[in-house]
């Protein structure tokens, strides 16, 4: 045991172990990151043969890239937009009314994260199919929703079981109609909540592969391309630069969703 | 106007079951227009669910609500010219006092000009000028307190409904609170209709009380009506303290064996062998206790037939040596004949 184990300041052990963490987990963006600056494209040589922002450039001419990159976004972004819409209703639902199998659904509403992403792929390829819908860019949204509802429904709902009592009826009571107290009362108190839900739902959305690979027809979104370009190591560093790009996006909505819920001190995903 | 002859609320067989529960049973019931009108009762005994029955916020499962004569059991809360103040105060919490006060006025597209006008008369009127920009959490709980009643006097509502309002407040706070409301209450003129399980605040503020147990009304009358001729035991135990006698006793003192009820600071205590007045009842017994309260003492009297009753008598002359010194004494007690209560059942 330390002898100042009950002091209120961390042993230089935890220190030590604390910086060693964010190490692991922070070193390889850096690598990334310090890598799209090389002028050697093959080997990971350091410290780097010289200095190039060529690839910028380069990363910027792919069309392919671009496409990618636009078809990630539109979905994350429809995605996001259904979530938003379809969490925010289940989570009333289920905060709102009492009804016979509340809890069986609420439980079954957040299943599909629980789920391995290779599952939910594999059983929406086989539907899809089995429909002979085609695959196509809804087919990415709708495997995406799946576990975008989740976030927005999960964050939603803590915050409605977190809504001071009897606003809705004191809403009601002052006049307002239903309509007139969700635009006044309910959405208010559920903006932030609907905002880091949403920024969540849209990086999940931004970097998924899995399940994408299992409902994308011929289209690639940006991981997808990001895959098939590790087979062609000459355009490694245009990867990179790709991948700081990903890293930058994915970085602000998370930030922001962490500090959104920090403020009104909400709980972020498990509300059980 | 309306015709004042017509009750503010009139029930009419009012009934709300919850499944097996009846949380009101078969209630008549009408509050006169411009009165403060208490519903007193333990938890559950159905007071709240009425109140919420007048709001709109729960719906009869039988009977018929009036609102000054128009049948208003099926219209929803915002149809419904009643505005309530919460238990929890229930403000908005993204909105600062001044738009949580102009709610009410916002929805139904009052100018902004004369919502501000409206906003700062209520302010003053709760005694809160110049926190209209203040956010509800940097409130106190008594200044949240008035600004849920601000922003439901502002509609100027024919009813006015308190759900416990005052029950987080601390003593001192919720003492001050009755006699505000009270003067707010006559200063505006409206009905109110205040749920509360605290019988000293019923007492305090209204002009008439009605009495709920188990979804019933055990009694409606003025304060004093309940307090001196409770209609039940039922009131006379929740309503003050209350000495019942029961049988054999009861015969013995007045010749019939109806339960009947005396308040403790009724009974005067006497030495054995006063002369007894024809006016009034006596019966003697042994103090078992003698509880020394500073303002009062309190006497546990034993009658011979194993009966106790209470008796709180004043210190106006004596110390607590003197009261002390009374335990295990022969004493008689006397009190009026018109102050025992033939209590029903």
């Amino acid at each position: 045991m330390h002898s100042n184990s009950s002091s209120p300041k961390a042993s230089w052990a935890l220190k030590a172990a604390a910086l060693g963490t964010l190490l692991f987990l922070h070193v390889p963006m850096w690598i990334i990151f310090l890598y799209t600056f090389t002028p050697d494209e093959r080997t990971f040589t350091f410290p780097l043969p010289g200095f190039t922002t060529k690839w910028f450039g380069i990363a910027f001419q792919r069309e392919d890239l671009w496409r990618a990159l636009s078809l990630s976004f539109k979905v994350a972004a429809i995605a996001t937009l259904a979530a938003l819409v379809l969490g925010t209703l289940a989570a009333a639902a289920v905060y709102r009314s009492k009804f016979f199998g509340r809890e069986a659904i609420s439980f079954l509403l957040v299943l599909p994260i629980a789920l391995p992403g290779i599952v939910t792929g594999i059983a929406l390829r086989t539907a899809i199919g089995g429909l002979d819908i085609p695959f196509s860019f809804w087919t990415i949204v709708i495997g995406h929703a799946t576990f975008c509802v989740v976030v927005v429904y999960n964050n939603v709902l803590a915050r409605f079981r977190r809504m001071h009592g009897s606003q809705i009826e004191a809403s009601m009571d002052l006049g307002a109609n239903s309509f007139q107290t969700f635009r006044y009362v309910v959405l208010p108190n559920l903006a932030t909540a609907l905002l880091a839900g949403g920024m969540l739902a849209f990086a999940l959305s931004f970097d998924e592969v899995i399940v994408t690979t299992f409902t994308a027809g011929q289209q690639s979104t940006l991981p997808i391309w990001i895959f098939s370009q590790l087979s062609r190591p000459r355009d490694r560093p245009v990867t990179n630069v790709v991948a700081t790009f990903v890293i930058l996006l994915t970085f602000l909505p998370i930030f922001f969703a962490q500090k959104l819920s920090a403020q009104s001190s909400d709980t972020e995903g498990e509300s059980k | 106007m309306t015709n004042p002859s017509t009750p503010a609320i009139r029930f009419d067989q009012v009934s709300r079951y919850f499944g097996e529960v009846k949380a009101v049973d078969h209630v008549d019931l009408e509050i006169r227009d411009g009165e403060f009108f208490s519903m007193l009762g333990p938890s559950g005994s159905g007071k709240t669910t009425c109140l919420r029955m007048i709001a709109g916020f729960d719906k009869p499962t039988s009977g018929h609500i009036h609102l000054y004569g128009q049948d208003v059991s099926n219209l929803p809360p915002y149809e419904r010219d009643v505005n309530t103040v919460f238990q929890d105060y229930a403000l908005f919490p993204h909105m600062n006092v001044g738009d949580n006060i102009a709610y009410g006025l916002m929805i139904r597209k009052v100018p902004k000009s004369e919502r501000t006008k409206r906003v700062n008369e209520m302010l003053e009127l709760v005694k809160l000028s110049g926190y209209a920009g203040r956010k509800p959490s940097q409130l106190s709980g008594g200044q949240r307190q008035r600004v849920a009643l601000a922003r439901a006097l502002i509609n100027h509502p024919k009813v006015l409904l308190l759900d416990e309002p005052l029950g987080a407040l601390d003593l001192k706070l919720r003492q001050q609170m009755q006699v505000e409301l009270k003067s707010i209450q006559k200063r505006v003129g409206i009905t109110f209709i205040f749920v509360t399980h605290d019988q000293e605040e019923a007492l305090t503020m209204s002009d008439r009380i009605a009495v709920f147990n188990e979804g019933k009304i055990e009694q409606v009358g003025t304060p004093a009506e309940i307090y001196e001729r409770p209609a039940s035991t039922f009131v006379a135990g929740f309503v003050g303290t209350s000495n019942l006698i029961v049988g054999e006793l009861a015969k013995r003192i007045t010749g019939s064996d109806q339960t009947f009820s005396v308040r403790p600071e009724k009974i005067h205590l006497r030495a054995v062998g006063d002369k007894i007045d024809g006016n009034m009842i006596s019966v003697d017994g042994v103090v078992r206790d003698v509880v020394y309260l500073g303002l009062y003492t309190r006497y546990l009297v034993q009658i011979d037939e194993g009966n106790d009753l209470v008796v709180i008598e004043q210190n106006l002359k004596t110390t607590s040596m003197d009261v002390l010194s009374v335990r295990g004494q022969k004493v008689r007690l006397q009190w009026h004949k018109d102050h025992i209560s033939r209590v029903g059942g």
